[in-house]
């Protein structure tokens, strides 16, 4: 049994994945190793099928989010995805948050900064989107390169949405 | 225990082990089917009570008792499940539960002067439903499934599975109670939809939203409260009654165990009224005086408005954590007594705008679904399978007391994940993990689960050493820890150290105590029946004595009789029933022919009274 959960859902190493085609397949591997079809099999039958479908799962709760779907796929790609601090948010960005930040500070009933936030990280995920479609036509690893950036600058912009107790 | 391969014939039973009731369903060929007990009912109220004899006492027979001898017995035992007392401090107000010494990790209570643990208590209970399945089904009954809240942490978890393991039972699955009553409402039902489940019993609330999607019951999410319930709601009446009688009595009796157990009945009565009737009596006579007090409806959902309003928080959270919104909610499932009161209805329909489903008896149907997952397990009900959740978050402290989640709630289960953890100075050889059970951002707010001792790590220097720690909820909501050197790949030994429940050791020897206990009763059951046997040898040469068959027997036979009686009556009490059966065989073999001329007596005085 792999632990490699695209290759558990017998899916290639793609970004844009069809939600309804994942959703089906989980179905289906589950009623192939959920615990319940295995109490009347031996002690190791069962202890397999517990770790089946416990690597079943989690490769389902990573793989249905984009986000997680990308942060995995970039691990096992050999990337490393630590704190990367502002490295990835160009200048100009950065240079308006800290105005928006500073507004914010001022005014804090004031939400337009906060909807300025979300407006950045909405973008982010349309241009994500874009890159999981050029990443799925031909696995060219500078793709990678790029993601990791975006997805690091989202992570920036997700804890400043945080900070401001913006609803999602 | 190793192989638990076992034949398709074997009955597995499903047990709803309430705070209020407890009952037992089977899967009767294609239907789940309450059992009915000896008394003729299906509910076995979950009160336990120790006899004056020593003898324990369990369900209907037990909860007289309440009253004569509040001291000697328990009720809602469920509430203290796998808590320490720091948790039930609250609760001892409220309820008569009486509490020994050194109850810190492990409450012991105490009936008469014998202390009990609460998963001990809930083994009785168990034990009777075991025992009336075995009477109904003509079968000896050792699987079963039992229910438990969606809401109960790993403690609380293990606390119902030591249970059934005290009681004789092994434990086949732990289902959560709103996904078992959305499965024994899901047969034969819709084959796709949102439904909510509303579980509100006798100590504790759960919301469940689950995905049917072709005889599979996906949860989406969970959420509840473990200390909500019908028994607060009692507590609000009794409350006001004893109010009442301070004031139109002048006394106190607060504090009197018999009153309270009076009054709780009473109160429960009116309770249960004002479901049907706009209003109800709550009667109360003591010492030739009585209270009586009309209680209206609209008097008694004010009462209780704020307790209503309080399950409405962790429904809209559920919603939210499912990502649905009310008007996507198919249908909605009310479960347990509590949600007969016409409030709850109503806050339940307002709330997702749909009218709940009341077909089947809320009392019923959790433990009918816990039969539909026992027919899953064993085979017989084909097609359905069920995906539950863990409802609370897994973590494991870090520096500062932080937690860092490592399995988030609502996470499917079986669900897992590693960590690898490493040494902080130089030769370091053990590693302890402080493992959490919450939502908080601080352990010392979660709940504790259990310490994890990573032992005999090789002296090495700071951080080189590396141990993988896999945690694995199994999908009765439990936690597991294998740990392994992340170099060597060799498994790596884990000490336990759970923050609350028993050990292992201590659940076998209380094991082995019930198995002792089983051999006694036995054998003093087989003694009572073997004396019986004594008795009606020993009535019937009496009775032959007076009869002429006597006189026809020789000196040495009378002898020979007199002795083998004499020796009968010497080990009459004796607990070994073959030592009984042995004299009872003696005096059979020497009375054989007094036996033979009876028989000719009885010919002659028959010939004698027939006219010819």
């Amino acid at each position: 049994m792999t632990r490699e959960y695209f290759e558990f859902f017998g899916l290639q190493r793609n970004l844009a994945l069809d939600t309804t085609d994942l959703v089906k397949r989980f179905y289906a591997l589950s009623r192939k190793y959920h615990p319940d079809l295995y109490a009347r099999k031996s002690r190791a039958d069962q202890d397999e099928a517990l770790e089946a479908s416990a690597v079943l799962n989690d490769a389902y709760r990573t793989l249905r989010d984009p986000i997680t779907r990308l942060t995995y796929l970039l691990k096992l790609e050999g990337f490393d995805i630590g704190e990367q601090g502002t490295k990835d948010v160009p200048p100009e960005l950065l240079e308006e948050i800290f105005e928006l930040n500073m507004a914010l500070e001022e005014n804090p009933a004031d939400s337009a900064g906060r909807e300025r936030f979300v407006e950045m990280r909405n973008e982010i995920d349309a241009e994500m989107q874009g890159k999981f479609s050029d990443w799925d036509a031909g696995h060219n690893r500078e793709t990678l390169v790029h993601l990791r950036g975006l997805l690091n600058r989202r992570k920036y912009i997700s804890n400043l949405i945080d900070k401001t107790n913006v609803p999602d | 225990m190793f192989q638990i391969e076992f034949e398709s014939t074997d009955t597995v039973v499903g047990i709803d082990l309430g705070t209020t009731n407890s009952l037992v369903a089977w899967m009767n060929l294609t239907k789940p089917e309450v059992i009915v007990g000896a008394d003729g009912d299906k509910l076995v109220p979950s009160v336990v009570s120790l006899s004056a004899t020593g003898d324990i006492i369990v369900g209907n027979e037990a909860r007289k008792e309440l009253i004569d001898h509040p001291d000697r017995t328990i009720y809602s035992v469920k509430r203290l499940m796998g808590r320490g007392i720091e948790d039930v401090r609250g609760e001892l107000k409220l309820f008569p539960f009486r509490i020994a010494e050194g109850s810190e990790s492990v409450i012991q209570v105490k009936l008469g002067e014998q202390t009990f643990t609460p998963s001990e208590i809930s083994a009785f209970i168990l034990r009777q439903l075991k025992k009336n399945a075995e009477a109904a089904l003509g079968t000896a009954v050792t699987k079963a499934v039992i229910t438990v809240p969606a809401y109960f942490n790993d403690a609380q978890r293990q606390a119902t599975r030591d249970a059934g393991r005290i009681a004789g039972l092994e434990v086949l699955r732990l289902v959560n109670e709103p996904t078992a009553a959305a499965l024994a409402y899901g047969l034969d039902k819709r084959q796709e939809g949102i439904i909510a489940v509303y579980d509100l019993g006798g100590g504790t609330f759960d919301i469940s939203i689950l995905k049917l999607h072709d005889g599979i019951f996906e949860v989406l999410a969970t959420n509840g409260d473990t200390h909500l319930g019908g028994d607060d709601i009692d507590n609000r009446l009794l409350r006001i009654a004893l109010e009442d009688l301070q004031s139109e009595w002048g006394e106190d009796l607060s504090h009197v165990g018999e009153v309270v157990q009076t009054l709780r009945r009473d109160v429960i009565g009116a309770k249960e009224g004002l479901s049907f009737a706009p209003a109800a009596v709550i009667r109360f006579d003591w010492g030739g005086k009585r209270y009586q007090r009309e209680i209206t409806r609209e008097l008694f959902e004010n009462l209780i408005r704020d307790l209503v309003d309080r399950t409405l928080g962790p429904c809209r959270d559920c919603m939210r954590d499912a990502g649905v919104a009310p008007e996507q909610i198919d249908e909605v499932v009310l479960v347990g007594g509590s949600t007969r009161i016409p409030l709850v209805r109503s806050a339940v329909e307002v709330l997702f705008r749909a009218k709940p489903h009341t077909e089947m008896n809320p009392d019923e149907v959790v433990a009918l679904g816990a039969a539909v997952q026992a027919g899953i397990l064993s085979g017989t009900v084909e097609n359905q399978l069920l995906l539950d959740v863990t409802p609370l978050s897994l973590g494991i402290e870090t520096y500062g007391g932080v937690v860092a989640k490592i399995i988030h709630r609502n996470s499917t289960i079986p669900a897992s994940a590693s960590e690898t953890f490493t040494t902080g100075v130089d030769g370091q050889t053990n590693v302890l993990i402080h493992v959490v059970q919450g939502e908080r951002e601080l352990a010392k707010d979660c709940r504790s689960l259990a310490r994890f001792d990573l032992k005999d790590i090789p002296p090495m220097p700071t951080g080189m050493a590396r141990v993988e720690v896999r945690f694995l909820i199994d999908a009765n909501g439990i936690l597991q820890v294998t740990a392994r050197d992340a170099r060597t790949g060799k498994e790596h030994s884990v000490e336990v150290k759970p923050s609350y429940g028993l050990t292992d050791e201590q659940v076998e020897a209380m094991i082995e105590a019930s198995i002792d206990h089983a051999e006694e009763d036995l054998q003093a059951a087989q003694a009572a029946l073997a004396r019986v046997d004594a008795d009606t040898i020993l009535a019937a040469i009496d009775k032959a004595k007076r009869n002429d068959a006597w006189l026809d027997l020789t000196e040495e036979e009378r002898r020979r009789i007199a002795d083998a009686i004499r020796g009968l009556q010497a080990v009459y009490h004796s607990d070994d029933h073959h030592t009984i059966r042995e004299k009872i065989d003696v005096l059979n073999e020497e009375t054989h022919h007094l036996a033979e001329n009876m028989m000719n007596t009885a010919v002659r005085s028959a010939l004698k009274g027939t006219k010819i």
